[in-house]
């Protein structure tokens, strides 16, 4: 062979190997196949290879889908409530007139931009107890507000609003309901798994973990503390696939790899951890109780487009809110502009103290 | 001379087809009777083909393998309703499980596990009898027995994996599916349940003497090759009688690391390197659950995990006071009325 020839096969070769290699961008996690459009962030100590690797083009993908709308124009806090000017609003009834008004153009844009304030409400008695909309949206409402109440562990004080999850849906894009079992009969006992999914990045793992934690309250943990079996030897690792498959979910719904809440040399470890393990062991008992609380009690209410396959109600996982973002929206606060949603106003109270007052009553009459 | 850079031999040896030495009495025939010199096979091997010798255990070895390849291939066909489209799309997905956990060692039902036992069976009859075979066809030949003996160490780890250690944790859920990726999952799934096998000393080991194994053989590889050209391709009769290409590759070798392999050693390190990865295996499959039960707790306990600074997170759920993390409730041993989820029944609630 002439040198020039070889020469040419090189470069050939090498600008044939680049493209190959260059053309294998896929994921996030692997960075070595085109290292220099890469950000790593050191999140443990050095030496751990504890490293959240970003590729810029995707994270400026994600950016351009968590755009924050922007707020409407403030509202007075003063002036009649919205109890006193509209019948049958007991969940916003002590917000002003005003706030009222302005959360429901909200709740529209972040909604049913479409189908407009018609969606919940019937055109000709907007008090009326129906279409069916109403009823859910004023326990996501309520679900919405116990969260910035009552999650702050989860949420922060970020909190959420309707658009975290709608994002001018009427149902969140972004949810899960339960598979559907095979149908021509096979002589095989449903597995739950070896399947494709979204939610297990493809894997053969258990392809519902949402079932068994997020609704379910299974135990996640399958990890020993102790060096050796201490009184019985412990069978489980097929509980750990299951355990693996919800932390396949978590992790591609927050767009983070093990490491942003493990030490991956001993994820069962919480003094190795980081705190945003505390934060996901918390938010995990968050999405249980929304679904179990909030969601499934609806059921009875849905027609059949709101329902999965198998007739069971479009549940919340993480990647409702978090659709692909460490935090939902990119960690961007809309409850700041949209306080109506951060607490349940002085109604609980009024409550508590009508109980008081009830139990006040009772305890006279005993005494007579 | 560069030829020996090559990938491809550059010697082919042509000679009238040989069928091999005489066969012992009442042992089958062989197969063939040796085919004609290939070209294309003398560039990577020996350019004759055959003849094979099939025998009473290879002929059973197969059967068995055959029986086991085709209870897998059924099992996984069924998980897809018997629909051979999806078979071949979901074909990496697919896989035969062992019984769900719980079940102990009772015999499962043939739908949910048997028949992962039943081709278990028949695959590890399969492996035995062509151990066997390898043992028979080297007596035959009048050879030792060192690739009988050493597939045998391959036989531990596969067995360790599939049947001593589910006998050892008293539940065949504990063995490995008979799928692509399942497999895989299982391997994650134990690691992750046994607190990191990269914890665990045997599979340390094992790990040397893989990657340890591939760099004898590229080591032995390059260095026979690069002293062919003294005469180092004899490199048996070199074991006794020295020659100048034996000098020359001890001395290269002294010379870049001090120290080396004799032309006979060579082989020993290389046949125990790879046999010793899968004795290792075996022992680290074996140990894991029965015996340890969190291998990064072990190597705290024993000074070989060093402790990095951490972010005095605690346990949430532990109670109020009790600081750490040591709150690990366990699901009794064999208790199927905890395990079985919803997920079973085809997600049918």
């Amino acid at each position: 062979m002439k040198a020039g020839n070889k020469k040419l096969l090189t470069l050939v070769a090498a600008v044939g190997a680049t493209t190959l290699v260059a053309g294998c961008e896929y994921t996030e996690n692997l960075p070595f196949e085109w290292p220099f459009f890469h950000e790593s962030h050191e999140l443990g100590a050095p030496g751990l290879g504890m490293q959240w690797v970003i590729n810029p083009k995707h994270w400026r993908e994600l950016e351009a889908r968590n755009v924050v709308p922007q707020p409407h124009p403030p509202a007075s806090p003063d002036g009649p409530r919205a109890s006193e000017i509209y019948q049958n609003v007991p969940v916003l009834g002590h917000l002003s007139i005003g706030e009222f008004n302005r959360l429901m153009v909200a709740m529209t844009d972040w909604v049913s931009p479409q189908e407009g304030c018609t969606y919940c409400h019937q055109p000709d008695d907007m008090a009326a107890e129906a279409p069916y909309t109403k009823l859910v949206s004023r326990a996501m409402l309520e679900m919405t507000i116990h969260a910035n109440e009552s999650w702050q562990a989860h949420v922060g004080e970020t909190g959420v609003t309707c658009y975290t999850c709608h994002r001018g849906n009427p149902i969140p894009e972004w949810v899960w309901s339960k598979p559907v079992p095979n149908t021509i009969p096979s002589m095989m006992t449903p597995l739950g798994q070896n399947m494709p999914s979204w939610h297990t990045t493809y894997s053969a793992l258990p392809y519902d973990p949402m079932s068994l934690f997020l609704e379910g309250d299974q135990n996640i943990r399958v990890t020993g503390s102790d060096a050796l079996p201490v009184g019985q030897r412990r069978v489980k690792t097929k509980k750990a696939e299951e355990t693996f498959a919800l932390m396949f979910h978590i992790s591609r719904s927050l767009g983070v790899g093990c490491v942003y809440c493990h030490d991956a040399r001993a994820f069962e470890r919480w003094d190795f951890s980081r705190p945003t393990r505390v934060t996901a062991w918390h938010a995990i008992k968050h999405v249980r109780e929304m679904n179990n609380e909030y969601i499934n009690p609806l059921l009875p209410l849905l027609p059949d487009q709101a329902r999965g396959p198998m007739g069971d109600a479009l549940k919340i996982g993480c990647h409702t809110c978090h659709q692909e973002a460490y935090k939902p929206l990119l960690g961007v606060s809309m409850l700041a502009d949209y306080p109506e949603l951060a607490s349940s106003g002085p109604k609980a109270d009024a409550e508590e103290a009508v109980e008081v007052a009830v139990a006040d009553e009772a305890e006279a009459e005993a005494e007579e | 001379m560069p030829q020996y850079f090559n990938i491809f031999t550059r010697v082919q040896v042509r000679a009238p087809v040989y069928p091999g030495v005489p066969l012992p009495k009442g042992r089958l025939p062989r197969i063939g009777k040796g085919g004609y010199p290939s070209y294309w096979l003398g560039k990577i091997g020996d350019a004759q083909i055959g003849p094979i010798y099939l025998g009473f255990w290879g002929l059973a070895s197969l059967m068995a393998g055959f029986l086991a390849f085709l209870i897998v291939g059924i099992g996984m066909l069924a998980s897809v309703q018997w629909n051979p489209i999806l078979f071949v799309k979901f074909f990496p997905w697919l896989a035969l499980e062992p019984p769900p956990p719980g079940n102990g060692l009772h015999i499962p039902v043939l739908w949910d596990g048997g028949m992962w036992l039943i081709a278990g069976f028949f695959f590890t009859m399969s492996i035995l009898l062509w151990w066997v075979r390898t043992y028979v066809r080297a007596r035959d030949l009048g050879l030792g027995t060192h690739v009988a003996w050493g597939f045998a160490a391959a036989i531990w780890f596969f067995l360790s994996l599939g049947f001593f250690r589910p006998l050892l944790m008293g539940d065949w859920s504990e063995g490995v599916p008979m799928g692509w990726f399942p497999h895989l999952d299982w391997l994650t799934g134990i690691s992750l349940s046994y607190g990191n096998f990269y914890y665990n000393p045997f599979h340390m080991l094992g790990i040397a003497f893989m990657y340890g194994s591939a760099l004898l053989w590229a080591m032995h590889g390059g260095t026979i090759l690069a002293v062919s050209r003294f005469g180092g391709d004899r490199e048996i009769d070199q074991i006794v009688d020295r020659g100048t290409a034996a000098e020359r590759a001890a001395l290269f070798w002294r010379w870049t690391m001090g120290w080396n392999a004799s032309m006979e050693s060579i082989h020993r390190w290389g046949f125990w390197f790879a046999t010793l990865m899968m004795i290792c295996g075996g022992f680290a499959i074996n140990l894991t659950g029965p015996f340890v039960d969190n291998w990064h707790r072990w190597a705290v306990k024993h000074n070989i995990a060093p402790v990095y600074p951490g972010y005095g997170v605690t346990d949430p759920a532990a109670p109020e006071g009790s600081g750490d993390w040591a709150v690990y409730p366990y699901l009794p041993v064999g208790d199927p009325g905890v395990y079985v989820p919803a997920l079973r029944d085809g997600g049918v609630q």
